[in-house]
């Protein structure tokens, strides 16, 4: 491996680290006001919303294909399978779709 | 004795169930990896580069990132700085678990901070509360020994998978993040709801004008913020 190329990707990985760690072992959030802890605490859900949309469109040339495994994901979870089964269910089902057409 | 016992017992159940909670992002990452192996070699990386990437960096986007920018010739530093931006979004999901998490010693947030990638930060943190660090561990152990096994299979065999699975296995995140917030739904009502949806709105605004983890981070705040102030101005309006 050559020394740039190793170096930068230690470079790569201390930049992406410290912004995973720093809140980790820097913040003292107990005196923080209850608003800001209210705020934080909701982040994962804005975050989750954020991460599927728009993305879930572009996964493929078509438009549908996306909305089809989205939906399949909304009805197999909204019956309460389990994480890998809503995930497997999904891929499976594409796969079908493909497969037929 | 039998504290400790039990408290040892109990650490050791959170990491299984975090271990079996990782399964569904192994899959996930599975075809991201094979790909990223694949074009490593592909823009000249050996395979002891590609793999010492994604045991160093594990970050998809940032990444992927990387390959094309040496592709462009850019210099070591642009593309540094390049995963500093893309990456900095970490930051705010960081804060976010340190705020639902136990209290645990330094060496454990140490080590399970190097997993927060999206995926983890979203199975962690719709766990149920206080999180555990060895629930975050053991999410974190299997997503990354995923991402850095299929790392190394895909320099060498990226097409060995049929098209027709490697292009439905494109959902299998998406499957996820769904995943986890129907049950949050369920628990939480509404709130769950309307946050996610400006969150995926915002989003949808923000990527016009920005890169994608950048805009993950605008919509997130944006929505959090409007969320709190909408709420206030509720309570506000209803009692006046």
């Amino acid at each position: 491996m050559s020394m740039t190329l190793f170096w930068m990707i230690v470079g790569m990985g201390v930049v992406t680290y410290i912004p995973r760690l720093l809140p980790l072992i820097a913040l003292q959030t107990e005196n923080w006001p209850s608003w800001s802890k209210r705020m934080l605490s909701r982040v994962p859900y804005a975050v989750l919303g954020a991460l599927i949309f728009p993305g879930i469109l572009y996964i493929h040339d078509a438009l549908w294909f996306g909305v089809v495994g989205g939906v399949v994901a909304l009805v197999l979870s909204s019956i309460g399978a389990p994480l890998i089964i809503v995930v497997g269910g999904s891929i499976t089902f594409l796969a079908i779709i493909q497969f037929i057409m | 004795m039998d504290a400790l016992v039990d408290s040892y017992q109990s650490d050791v159940n959170w990491l299984k169930r975090g271990l079996a909670s990782g399964i569904p992002i192994a899959l996930g990452y599975m075809p991201v990896a094979l790909t990223f192996g694949l074009i490593s070699g592909a823009t000249g990386l050996t395979v002891i580069e590609a793999v010492f990437m994604s045991m160093i960096v594990f970050a998809g986007a940032a990444q992927y990132m990387a390959l094309s920018m040496i592709a462009l010739g850019s210099t070591a530093v642009e593309i540094i700085f390049a995963t500093f931006i893309v990456n900095f979004r970490h930051l705010l999901m960081s804060a976010s678990i340190h705020e639902g998490a136990e209290t645990s010693t330094l060496r454990k947030r140490v080590f399970y901070g190097f997993f927060l990638t999206d995926e983890v930060f979203a199975v962690a943190s719709t766990s149920n509360r206080p999180i555990r660090s060895q629930y975050i561990i053991g999410v974190g152990l299997v997503a990354y020994s995923s991402w850095v096994c299929f790392t190394g299979v895909g320099y060498f065999a990226g097409a060995f998978l049929p098209e027709i699975i490697q292009e439905s296995m494109a959902i299998a995140l998406y499957a996820l993040f769904i995943a986890l917030l129907v049950p949050s739904v369920k628990t939480q009502g509404k709130v769950v709801i309307r946050l996610a949806l400006l969150g995926a709105i915002f989003n949808a605004i923000f990527q016009v004008w920005l890169s994608t983890g950048w805009s993950i981070m605008a919509a997130t705040i944006t929505a959090v913020v409007m969320y709190e102030a909408l709420e206030q101005w509720m309570k506000k309006e209803a009692t006046s």
